[in-house]
């Protein structure tokens, strides 16, 4: 990463445009070395923060968001599977959010066409907690939640 | 989070998830039990083990040329011959003659790397618990490798030279031997069904069963620690429950454990390295 | 240099699974040290997977990921003995590509 791109990363001040031309070149085809981070999506303490800073109004619920291999307890919140399967068509990205961790967004995939939008990973919970699929489809935003109940926090120490 | 639930008209959409999923959370759960789900977890868990980063690292650490002898580690015998690996672990411990003693798998990597590529035992043994990616340990990675190399073989520890039998004795008091201000030993933890500290299952060591299913699973990823844990680790972490002085590393005592407890497990197959909690 | 990533990518019909293990502290900045000084965060910010010159998935990610984090995904297209390739860059402007060749 270039120096100069990751002092605007840094500094607050450029943030919000540059989550608005993040948003926008998310998919560059062939060009890993150039994928921007939306720093603003990840400091956000609450949903409605991390909302606008996708760029997106309120998200609908929706029955068409399946999470697979997310069991309802986690030994260990430190290693959580997280399945997230969508069936609405034209889903664009998927995101993992974790409403009680310190900041709400674990992750965001972007789906190309081509690619299933459906996504298996392993993110870290400090409490039991409310996991949300974010799902970006046609340019309308779709939500479902499921409860994670942790036996021993996965945050710190 | 403090304050977010104050701004109604965009978050109703969340008040009203959080509702759906508690409402139906409640006939489904009841009839899962927790055991159930903790199952579940267990079992997603084995999907991408990142202890298979240990076992890639081993491997290119076992063929590397190290040491002030720069040579590689793949004329080490870990008992079925020079350099085969292929099945080693589910022997060990056993006597080597060339040493004149019963060695487990990691005494056997260390006297290799001493031997072979010309380490002091110091050098060898440094750092055989590592502590995230500034401070890897090279045994547990060389462990890692060797163990899931004999995964799904039978474990078949010998008891055919008097000092395996006798390591294996003297195995058998140490596990049944209670010392230390609580008077703890391995047996207090380990004698009976359906024991557990807290959330963690103890297997019952007594028991055929009980001693097949936790030695065959370590090594094993410990998602915990996020570090990869070897079974002298795990000796080492028992004795500091215990609050026993510390296990050396490699030390007969260590070795006499493991020789017991292997020898039990003899007839399953192993089934590392592993991932647990 | 971080070590290589584990990639296993295997091809059934049409459907092309990829699934990858990295080696990463994805530390996050939460914790504290003996001394009572806070870790560094340090994390894999971006992933990219491509495979014949497109990309087929990019991931964006926080420190809330798992350490060694493991990611699995399928994707349509992709025959035996073509390459999938992946980039992860993390905070510190550290990256890793590793590619696999799909059975």
């Amino acid at each position: 990463m270039s120096r100069k791109r990751r002092d605007v990363l840094k500094s607050g001040g450029g943030v919000t445009l540059l989550a608005l031309v993040a948003a926008a070149g998310w998919l560059r085809p062939g060009d890993a070395a150039a994928q921007a981070w939306n720093k603003a999506a990840f400091d956000t303490r609450n949903i409605g923060e991390t909302m606008k800073a996708l760029g997106g109004g309120d998200p609908v619920q929706s029955k068409d968001i399946v999470f697979f291999q997310t069991p309802d307890i986690a030994e260990n919140g430190a290693v959580v599977p997280v399945g997230i399967t969508s069936n609405i068509p034209k889903t664009e990205s998927i995101a993992v959010l974790i409403e009680k961790n310190p900041n709400m967004l674990a992750a965001v995939f972007d789906i190309p066409a081509g690619t299933e939008p459906s996504i298996s990973t392993r993110v870290k919970m400090g409490q039991s907690s409310n996991i949300y699929a974010l799902v970006k489809a046609d340019g309308k935003y779709f939500v479902a939640a499921k409860d994670v109940k942790v036996t021993l926090g996965g945050c710190g120490g | 989070m403090p304050g977010w639930r104050k701004r109604i008209g965009g978050l109703r959409w969340v008040a009203a998830l959080a509702a759906a999923v508690c409402v139906g959370a409640g006939p489904a759960s009841a009839q899962t039990s927790a055991t159930d789900e903790i199952a579940k977890y267990r079992a997603a868990l084995q999907d991408g083990n990142p202890a298979e980063l240990w076992e890639a690292r081993g491997e290119g650490l076992w063929k590397e040329l190290r040491g002030p002898r720069k040579v590689s580690l793949e004329q080490c015998d870990l008992g079925l011959g020079a350099g085969v690996v292929t099945g080693a672990y589910a022997r060990l411990p056993k006597y080597f003659a060339d040493a004149d003693r019963v060695m487990d798998l990691e005494t056997r990597v260390v006297w290799c790397m001493v031997k072979l590529q010309g380490f002091s035992e110091a050098d060898a043994k440094r750092n055989p618990f590592g502590s995230g990616n500034d401070k890897k340990s090279d045994i547990e990675a060389l462990v890692a490798y060797i163990t899931g190399e004999s995964r799904g073989v039978k474990m078949n520890v010998a008891l055919a030279h008097p000092k395996e039998i006798e390591m294996y004795r003297v195995g058998e008091k140490l596990f049944y031997y209670r010392g230390g201000p609580h008077d703890f030993g391995c047996v207090t933890c380990h004698n009976a069904d359906n024991q557990r500290i807290r959330l963690q299952d103890l297997p019952n060591l007594t028991k055929v069963e009980g001693a097949q299913k936790a030695y065959t699973t370590w090594p094993a990823y410990r998602v915990s620690q996020g570090e990869l844990r070897t079974f002298q680790w795990r000796l080492n972490d028992c004795f500091r429950q215990q609050r026993f002085p510390e296990l050396e590393f490699g030390s007969d005592v260590s070795i006499a454990l493991t020789m017991f407890l292997a020898k039990n497990a003899n007839g399953a197959a192993f089934d590392g390295p592993a991932i647990k909690r | 240099m971080a070590d290589p990533m584990k990639i296993r990518a295997s091809v059934a019909g049409e459907s092309t699974e990829v699934k990858v293990l990295m080696s990463h502290e994805m530390e996050t900045g939460q914790r504290k040290d003996g001394q009572g000084a806070v870790i560094p965060a340090w994390f894999i910010q971006t992933v990219t997977v491509t495979h014949g010159g497109n990309t087929v998935l990019a991931a964006q990610w926080g420190p809330a990921v798992s350490k060694n984090p493991f990611l699995s995904f399928k994707f349509k297209g992709g025959a035996k003995g073509d390459k999938v390739t992946i980039t992860w860059v993390d905070n510190r402007g550290d990256k890793r590509t590793d590619e696999a060749t799909i059975a």
